[in-house]
Order: C-alpha cells, then structure tokens, then sequence
C-alpha cells in the first residue's frame, strides 16, 4: 500500500522523466503494431527516436514496469503502474516496447521459471533483445489444444522434436518459440505436454508465410524436422506443460481484451467516426444510434478491465476471468470497425483508399475473436469455470 | 483514482446488509405485500433505519454515518437483489443529498429527521411519461411574499406515503425546487398501482400555497441543488438495478443447475451455457460502472454526470436482459404468478422508466462525449 502522499511524488518524478526522456517523435499517439517497437535480434528501427526511447524506457525498467527489478523491471505497484500508463497517455506517448515476451512468456517464467531460466529470459525480453512467438495451434489443435501432436521424443540430455504448429504470428520474425510439445504419448492428452523453448535459429525449424484476408502475412506455418533442445529448455515440469499453458493464456486473454479500447485515443468513437465521415456530428440516425450504444459499452468495458485489473493479486492476472475479458473486448472491437467502415462507406474500400487502412485494420479485428481461443471457448470458460455449470 | 474494488469496510456493509435483507425482507415480503394490497412496510423502514443505512449520505452532525456515495450503492444493490420495497432512494438518496446542497439549520434537522426514520420524502418531478425535469410546466406563480403551485405531477415514486415532497417547479425566474408537507391543503394524491408493487402516486397541486421558506436553495436556481440530487439518485438506482440483475442471474443459474431435461441439467446444454455466460459478462461489465459512479460522486461530485448516465444506461440495459433470459431460461414456469422471476422482470421495467430511460441517459453521454 502507498500513502497519497508517495503517490503525488511518484508522479511529480515520472512526469518528469518522461519530459526528459520520451522523444518528442515518439509522442504520436500511435499505438498500432506498425508504429510500436517489437524488439528481437532482427528488428530495424524505424528512426533513432524510436531506438532511443526503447534504450532509455529499458534502462529505467519500464518496459515492463511490474517485473521485479533484478528482471530487468521497475518493481512498480498497481498504483504506481496506473500512474505511470496516465502520464505516458498525457503526453501521447507510444509504448516503449510491445512484444510477447512481455505480456505472454514473461508472466509464465516468473510464475514457473527456475531462477536460472528468469536470470536469461527475463531481461532480455525486458531489454527488447529477444523477439518470441507462440507454438500453440497446429492443423489439429485449435479450440482443441490440448490435442497437439508435435512429438518431443526424450534423447537422454535433450528432446528430439518434430511436427507442425500453424498460425504462428511473426514466427518468422522471432527468435524463440515457446512450444506446446507431447512428451508423453500413452498419458491422458493433458497430462502428456510439455513447455519448450525452442531457438528459432536451430537446425530443423522452419517458417512458411501465410496471408490473411487483410492482406497482410504476420503469421506462419513453423516446422520442426528433428529439432534437438536440450533438456534445461523446459518450463515447469516435465508432462506439466498445460498448467504453464494455460496461465499463460490467461495473461495473452487480458491482454487481447484492452485492444480495441485505446483505438480513439480516449475519444469517443461517434466522434472519430463522425471525423472520418467529414461531418460536424454523424447525420444517419441509426449509425448516430449504434455509435453511442457502442460509446457506452466500451466505457463500461475500459472500467471492467480496470477493475479486474485492480481486484487481481499482485503479479497474477486475472485468472479465469480474463475468458470474460476478452470475450467482451473483441467483441466490441469488431463492433467498433463495423461502425467505422459504415461511417466510411465507399471512402474505406479501396486498398489504402481516401481511408488508409481502414479495410485492412477491419478484416483484422474479426481475428480478435478467435485469435487466443475464440469467443464460444470463452463463453463456455465462464460457463464452466465461473458458473459452475455442468458438462455435457 | 480510487480502486475499483470494495473497501474492507464497504465489504462489510454489503455482507452484512446482505444477511438482514435474506432474513428480513427476501422476494417473499414484497409477494406478501401485494397479496396484502400494500407498497410499503413501515415497520421495515424503521429496522433499515435503526441500522444507519438512511443516513448513510447524511453528514455525522446530522445523525449520519457519512460513507458516501459508493457505500449507498453497495446497500441499493442488495435491496435491489430482493427487490425491498423501502423509500431508501427518495428519502436516504435523493431527498439527503438535496438538502445537504443547502445544510443550513433546517435542512440539518430535516436530514437529522431522515437518518432517524421520523420522515420520510419522495421527489415529484415527471409531468408526462417520461422524464424531462428541463421541461417542467407546472407553474409557481408570485402570490402576495409566497407563491402558488399549480399542476399534475406523475409518477411520484413513493409518493404515496412520504410525509414530505419536493415539487420542482417553474417561477418568473426559473425552475425552483420546493420542499412541502405531503398534507399541504391543495395538494391531492391519488395511489397508482404499479406493476412491480413499487409505491407512486400523482400528484394534483391546485393552487398550492408555498413561502418563501419552503424553497429548497434558490428561487430560479432549482438544478444547484437538484443536479447532486437527481445523480445521487440516479447511480444509486443504477446500483439497485445492477442488484436486481444479479438477484435474477442467481435463480436463472440455480434453476439450470437443477431443472433436468433429456436426462441432464439443462445447464449441460451448450446454448443455454452460453446465454448465461454472456449474460453473466454483461453484469460484470455494468458493475464497474456502478461502482466507478458511486467512487466519482465521492472523489469529484461536480464531474460526475458522465459516470452516472454511464451508470443508469448501463444498468438499464443489463437489468432488461437478465430478466428476459431469465424467464427464457426457466421456461414454463418463469411466467407463473407463483414464481418470483416476473417481480423481477417488473421491477425492471419500472426501474427502467424512473428517473431517465435508456435513451436519455445514453444521450446524455453522446453529449459529454461529443457524438
Ligand atoms: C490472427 C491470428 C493469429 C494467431 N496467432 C497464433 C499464434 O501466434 N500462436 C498460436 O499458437 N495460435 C495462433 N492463432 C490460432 C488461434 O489460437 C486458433 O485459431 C484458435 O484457437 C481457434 O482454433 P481453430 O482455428 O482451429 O478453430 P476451431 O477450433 O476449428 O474452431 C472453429 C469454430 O468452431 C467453434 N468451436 C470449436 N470447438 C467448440 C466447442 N467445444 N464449443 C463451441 N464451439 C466450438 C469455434 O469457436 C469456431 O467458431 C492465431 C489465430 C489468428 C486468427
């Protein structure tokens, strides 16, 4: 717990440091994939500004504000995180580094890593020195994860690996996967995984492209042909690796569920959309209608990510509630591009049209909704979980 | 900001507001009072008031326990989940937070005499059938140093047994808002048998005499004192629907626990897990709203508008639904008198109307946030 009086302080000085430290390009208020920093060994900055702010933000541990600082963190306390994103909101600032070392792997290996596995992982993920993507999905295992097949056979000091994930995003910008791998045939299906990370950079892993209906490619089918990864690359224990999995998802869920409700940069939608239409206010009853009922949603939704934010014990997430989250978040973020592209209307058609991206940004967002386990999976989390009802 | 989670204290209050409610008033005293032809339990009234919870706006001085906006919310939403009929809102709510806007010696002892239970209020204010205070009509015409009222106010929640009423009224100089005894001479109330049992009446004031003393705050300034008031009123309403939904959420998913069909519950079949779930996330998404509301009224009361239209549409929209899912979901047996599910869905439908509907709240909204 922190006084007010620590709080008032701790905000004098972050204000401060952002002033001195944020680069004045970086303050744009542009917070899509294409304009923030995703780290890796590979990654091109897009101007010196950008490389700046990610070294600084790091040096001062606020990449990732809550990790312990020994991780490459700055310890901060939910009081003093919020504090923090208010001030970097007030100045238009772009986050520092996005990456899902951050907001996937990073909760999984300080929950389950050995203090060895925090030591490496962790700071460099905070540093945006490594880049990680996610081998869940295969061709079989969708909402069905638990059935992977990727085989991971036990060769004394390592696991032979082999098989086939889909839907990787940016595997083919990654640097490591963490992969979800049998290493128990005969077991019950959860009880047979293992948690692996595997360098993308070994022989026997490779990554094919596949274009989304947005036109875009950021994921991959990735291949594993006799892939060898020594024994210390597991999180968790051995045959154990759902319960890592599905903490993990738990924090990818929270962390899906916040997407659509920064789109406006804390302004209202009908405005925004209004803007795009090129008029004063938005003239068609029924869009005008939609777009307030959609206002109102998407407020109540920013103070319930908020508030289960605020209830979650320090460092755990959510939990099962972040199957609510998420479902209530994408489904409103699809919500919001219908509206934009009716409020568009012909202007939003063309491939980077009057409208820029806007056709490419919509087809995007129906993927919210299956991306990280889809809203019926969702739905019958809470169901289950939540409610208690019972199975089939 | 503070935290969007109940204080220790406000847990407490809200657990133990909870167990006097299950063993005093559950769904089944609001049946008896219909059955019996009533709307109020005066004897009730004067327990809730004997626990402190009328004045829980109320400042110490006055008698009060002072725990805010937040912490009246907490107690609304759970008399709301056993739909208690009680002039709560009128009298503890509304008719407090006016009168604290004023707090000079008599408004004192008037919020001394509500926390006690010695007085109860409603507040008239609809003219048509919906709600619209800027519209007012009803006159408050110069007479000699006072002034004369005359005009049809509807839908006066509680207003047939409260032993005061504040009229909002227009004067030469504006909208004024007046405090009266309910026996006034010329003041004629007339019962109205609501659907949900909740009590109302109309109220005909023909030529009503009123002073200059039975002003609540300015001549012509009626909204200093009645905005606080009316937002009070409003997110505490909001609160005690979000109770009602959550009251009715609690049977629905009891009932699909334990109805079997087929051979199973029919809380196995994936269609019905899927409405509750999704109605399940409605209510938690409109809890935060409730609460956020109530922690603005407390943290920044003059910027509070936003929150409590939030609040209410929200609400509003949730309470509709759960009711309707529930009755889906208990088939048959959701339409029977005998089941408490259609006091629910009444409750919410009244709640609906009271003090501004969907539609005036979400344009509220619309407005502050420039659509
Ligand atoms: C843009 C994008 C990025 C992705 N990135 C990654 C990534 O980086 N790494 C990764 O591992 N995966 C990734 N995924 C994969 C994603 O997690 C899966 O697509 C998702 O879990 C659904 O699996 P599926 O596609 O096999 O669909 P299926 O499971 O085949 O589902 C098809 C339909 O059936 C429904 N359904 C399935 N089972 C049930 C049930 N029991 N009850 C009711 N309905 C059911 C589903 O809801 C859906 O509507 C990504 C997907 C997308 C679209």
């Amino acid at each position: 717990m922190h006084a007010e009086g620590s709080l008032t302080e701790f905000r004098a000085e972050i204000r401060s440091w952002l002033e001195q430290n944020c680069p004045q390009e970086m303050r744009d208020g542009r917070i899509t994939d294409d304009a923030i920093c995703w780290g890796g060994k590979n990654w091109v900055f897009s101007s010196d500004a950008q490389r700046l702010w990610l070294e600084r933000a790091a040096a001062r541990g606020l990449t990732v504000p809550r990790w312990p600082s020994e991780y490459g963190g700055a310890g901060l306390s939910r009081a003093e995180e919020k504090i923090f994103l208010e001030e970097m909101e007030r100045i238009n600032a772009r986050p520092p580094l996005k990456s899902f070392g951050i907001s996937m792997l990073g909760p999984a290996l300080l929950h389950f890593g050995t203090p060895e596995q925090k030591g490496h992982y962790l700071p460099q993920i905070a540093r945006g020195e490594i880049r990680w993507c996610q081998g869940y999905s295969e061709p079989g295992a969708g909402s069905d994860l638990a059935s992977v097949q990727t085989r991971g056979e036990d060769k004394g000091d390592h696991w032979l690996v082999n098989g086939q994930k889909i839907w990787t995003s940016y595997a083919d910008k990654a640097d490591w996967i963490f992969a979800l791998v049998r290493t128990d045939r005969d077991a019950p299906k959860h009880k047979g995984i293992s948690f692996l990370l595997i360098d993308m950079e070994d022989p026997g892993v490779t990554t094919r492209p596949i274009r989304l209906i947005s036109g875009a490619s950021p994921f991959c089918e990735t291949f594993f042909d006799n892939v060898q990864v020594p024994k210390d690359r597991i999180v968790g224990e051995e045959n154990r690796g759902w319960d890592v999995a599905k903490y993990l998802l738990t924090h990818e869920r929270e962390m899906i569920s916040s997407g659509g409700t920064g789109l406006s940069g804390g302004r209202a939608l009908g405005a925004v959309m209004a803007q795009m239409a090129g008029e004063p206010s938005l003239q068609d009853p029924t869009l005008r209608a939609a777009a307030i009922r959609c206002e109102l949603d998407a407020l109540a939704t920013g103070l319930t990510i908020e508030r289960y934010k605020d209830m979650a014990e320090a460092g755990n997430g959510v939990g099962d509630a972040s199957a609510m989250l998420k479902y209530v978040g994408t489904e409103l973020n699809k919500r919001r591009h219908e509206l934009i592209m009716s409020a568009c209307g012909s202007d939003a058609l063309e491939w980077d049209g009057p409208a820029g991206s806007r056709a490419a940004d919509w087809l995007r967002t129906k993927a919210n909704s299956i991306e990280g386990g889809t809203s019926e999976v969702m739905l019958t989390i809470v169901a289950r979980r939540i409610l208690g009802l019972p199975g089939a | 900001m503070e935290k969007l989670v109940k204080s220790q204290d406000e847990t407490m209050l809200a657990d133990s507001a909870r167990g006097f409610l299950d063993d005093a008033a559950p769904v089944s005293a609001l049946r008896h009072l219909r059955d019996a032809g009533r709307t109020h339990d005066p004897d009730l009234w004067q327990r809730i008031c004997g626990m402190g919870w009328a004045g829980v706006l109320i400042p110490e001085d006055a008698g009060g326990s002072d725990m805010g906006h937040a912490a009246a919310g907490m107690l609304a939403h759970e008399m709301g989940r056993t739909l208690v009929n009680s002039p709560f809102l009128s009298s503890a709510v509304i008719a407090a937070t006016a009168l604290r806007q004023v707090a000079d010696a008599r408004a004192m002892d008037a919020m001394a005499a509500i926390a006690a239970g010695r007085t109860t209020y409603a507040l008239a204010i609809d003219e048509t059938h919906k709600f619209a205070p800027e519209a007012t009509a009803m006159t408050a015409g110069r007479s000699g140093n006072g002034f004369r009222l005359s005009g049809t106010k509807r839908f006066v929640i509680d207003g047939g047994f409260a032993d005061r009423i504040l009229v909002l009224a227009r004067a030469a100089e504006g909208l004024t808002l007046f405090d009266l005894p309910a026996d006034r001479a010329g003041m004629d109330r007339t019962a109205l048998n609501l659907i949900d049992g909740r009590d109302a009446a109309r109220i005909t004031f023909g030529n009503v005499e009123a002073t200059g003393d039975d002003v609540l705050g300015q001549v012509g300034d009626a909204m200093a004192v009645l905005k606080p008031a009316l937002e009070a009123g409003q997110a505490a309403l909001a609160a005690e629907m979000s109770g009602l939904a959550a009251g009715a959420f609690d049977m629905t998913v009891g009932y699909l626990k334990e109805r079997k069909q087929f051979g199973r519950p029919i809380g196995s079949f994936q269609a019905l897990q899927h409405r509750a779930a999704h109605l399940w996330c409605e209510i938690e998404v409109t809890a935060s709203a409730v609460l956020n509301a109530g922690r603005v009224l407390d943290g920044n009361p003059g910027e509070a508008a936003l929150a409590v239209s939030l609040a209410k549409a929200r609400a509003t929209s949730t309470a509709q639904l759960a009711v309707m899912e529930g009755v889906q979901m208990h088939g048959g047996i959701g339409m029977t008198d005998e089941y408490d599910m259609g006091f629910y869905m009444k409750r919410a439908r009244v709640g609906a109307e009271w003090l501004g509907d969907y539609g005036y709240h979400a344009e509220q909204v619309a407005a502050l946030r420039g659509i």
